[in-house]
């Protein structure tokens, strides 16, 4: 026996390297990652991009505006409203199109629904990275099926909704959609007491998650982290409320903060973050004006979508899509086709500091760190 | 809220009288590239502006040049952006590594790369991001030309027929030929756009 532990404590320990995906099914779809262990402890990581590259922003290019926007769902594809909303804002500003009040309202009633989806999603695989297999994904999908068939009433799919028009969205929330969005919000604190008074206080939850994969303030607003990942790590920084997009300013939310920046506070600011969009939909839903849902200026831009030229510009739009920043910048030439058009991923920038928050952990956390951070190929390979 | 661009130009020309500015609609192009590190760092610990956040990174063919743009934030003052740009050739396309001032530039430097084929020097990791190493040419330049994936090259050849799958002769010609040219098997695009 003492043998061992001398070789362990000279030199001889030697590293081993792993490859990790892109097959792998905690990588949430083709992410690969080469792992460098020294036992069971990470000495290094190198994530490795480009399995699911599709080369988006070329297929933009050659593209009328209009079209675009289906491409845009293939992002981030758990929450295409997002997507849709980033997108439609950037073009709105590049061409200086207002949009009808109540179509304000339903853009936000729609992406506050489709972040109350990714983030129930997001912890129900987190758990299931975790071990936890099944039961939290299954207590989740359970109410994500009721948003998603609400989705399909609505917008005619539950995943690739491509709801949302320059200038407007396509289709009018009668009555009875509204009602059916309010009895989701008023029933849903009741499943999240549920969740909570399993997960929040477990003990199994709370030594697995705590103290695992730090990530300091300042190095998150260095490396560009955004979204729950930063706020995790207590920087005060959410784009509907520094911007103010659409009629965000007009309701009144809180943002959740943590303290540390490990894996548990990225799991509770989630949680946290799913009442407060509850609370942002009690208020739309209760004071939705009545009115157009599209401007009448961008009309004949969806008749003949290949008349609709923006003036000679550039715009950089930016959303708060449940992942973080999402941005498109994109230039126009006088033509019908973008000259450029590029996306701010926030999954691949959130990728930066992978590597440090696992430096130092076990190989087991690096699946979990992974999975807190909320990646979605889609959008990082583009 | 916004901050005026010409605000930001006169800071930096106070502070640092030798980068020579312009503005560009609502951006400043740094007319020397080199001068690009001094001015970022300068915007970032600035305590008037605190640019301590840079969202985007990219680059943009525009034939004659190519250029790379960045869109800073301030998280501290919740202010922004400023848009700084820089232009380089496409024969000497250098650009100065953002990232030992903002880490973010990482991977999306690695991006622009990728897809323009601007070099950022000083980088610590300049790779491709998205395609493989052995990959020719930059995709999102105006001037890419598509490869042709009906033609088969003498790799691809050799690939199928260690695995028993027969080849035409006609397409073991072409690959030969094309291989002896040195050239790559092009697609043929349609002479106008749709209209």
């Amino acid at each position: 026996m003492t043998n061992i532990v001398e070789i362990k404590n000279t030199d001889l320990a030697q590293t081993l390297e792993i490859n990790f995906g892109p097959q792998h099914p905690s990588t949430h779809g083709v992410f690969r990652m080469t792992v460098q262990l020294e036992g069971e402890k990470i000495c290094g990581l190198r994530p490795i991009f480009g399995y699911l590259h599709r080369n988006h922003e070329q297929i933009a290019e050659n593209l009328p505006y209009a079209a675009i926007m289906p491409y845009t769902d293939r992002l981030d594809y758990v929450n295409a409203l997002s997507n849709n909303f980033g997108y439609a804002l950037t073009i709105e500003k590049l061409a200086g199109i207002e949009v009808p009040e109540r179509a304000e309202y339903i853009r936000v009633i729609m992406a506050e629904l489709a972040r109350v989806v990714n983030h129930i999603a997001v912890i129900g695989f987190m758990l299931n990275d975790l071990g936890a297999f099944f039961t939290p994904l299954l207590y989740a999908f359970r109410e994500r099926e009721r948003i998603l068939n609400l989705f399909e009433e609505i917008t005619g799919s539950r995943l690739m909704n491509n709801y949302f028009r320059v200038g407007g969205v396509k289709r009018d929330l009668t009555g009875e959609n509204l009602a059916g969005i309010q009895k989701i919000v008023s029933r849903f604190p009741a499943f999240l007491e549920e969740f909570e008074a399993l997960l929040t206080k477990n003990e199994i939850l709370c030594m697995r998650c705590q103290n695992i994969g730090v990530l300091s303030a300042k190095t998150a607003t260095n490396a560009g982290i955004t979204g729950p990942v930063l706020r995790a790590s207590g920087v005060n920084y959410d784009i509907r409320k520094v911007d103010g997009y659409s009629v965000y300013n007009r309701f009144d939310f809180k943002i959740p903060l943590g303290e540390k920046g490990d894996v548990y506070d990225r799991f509770y600011v989630r949680i946290l973050e799913i009442r407060e969009s509850l609370k942002i939909l009690d208020q739309a839903l209760s004071t939705i004006p009545p009115g157009e849902i599209m401007n009448k200026k961008s009309l004949p831009m969806l008749k003949m979508p290949r008349n609709f030229k923006p003036p000679v510009g550039e715009a950089y739009g930016r959303v708060e899509s449940p992942k973080g920043e999402l941005g498109f910048y994109v230039v126009s030439d006088g033509t019908p086709q973008p000259w450029r058009y590029h996306v701010r991923a926030p999954s691949l920038i959130n990728l930066t500091v992978l590597e440090e928050m696992c430096l130092g952990q076990k190989i087991a956390d690096a699946i979990i760190i992974l999975g807190s951070i909320d990646i979605v190929l889609g959008e990082t390979d583009r | 809220m916004n901050i005026s661009v010409e605000e930001v130009k006169k800071e930096i020309e106070t502070h640092l009288p030798n980068v020579k500015l312009r503005l560009v609609r609502d951006s400043i192009l740094i007319e020397n590239p080199e001068d690009l590190p001094q001015v970022a760092l300068f915007l970032k610990e600035s305590p008037r502006f605190l640019l301590d956040y840079l969202s985007s990174v990219t680059g943009a063919d525009y034939l004659t040049f190519l250029e790379s743009v960045y869109h800073l934030y301030s998280m501290a003052q919740k202010r922004g952006p400023v848009t700084l740009r820089v232009r380089v050739t496409k024969n000497n396309a250098k650009v100065p590594s953002l990232v030992p001032v903002y880490r973010s530039a990482e991977l999306q430097e690695r991006e622009a790369y990728d897809t323009f084929g601007i070099i950022y020097e000083g980088h610590p990791d300049p790779r491709r991001l998205f395609m493989w190493e052995e990959f020719q040419g930059y995709p999102l330049r105006k001037d890419y030309a598509q490869e042709d994936t009906e033609v088969l090259e003498i790799a691809d050849i050799a690939w199928l027929e260690t695995r028993g799958i027969e080849v035409p002769v006609e397409m073991k010609e072409k690959a030969k030929t094309l291989h002896a040219a040195g050239q790559r098997a092009v697609a043929q695009k349609p002479e106008k756009p749709r209209p």
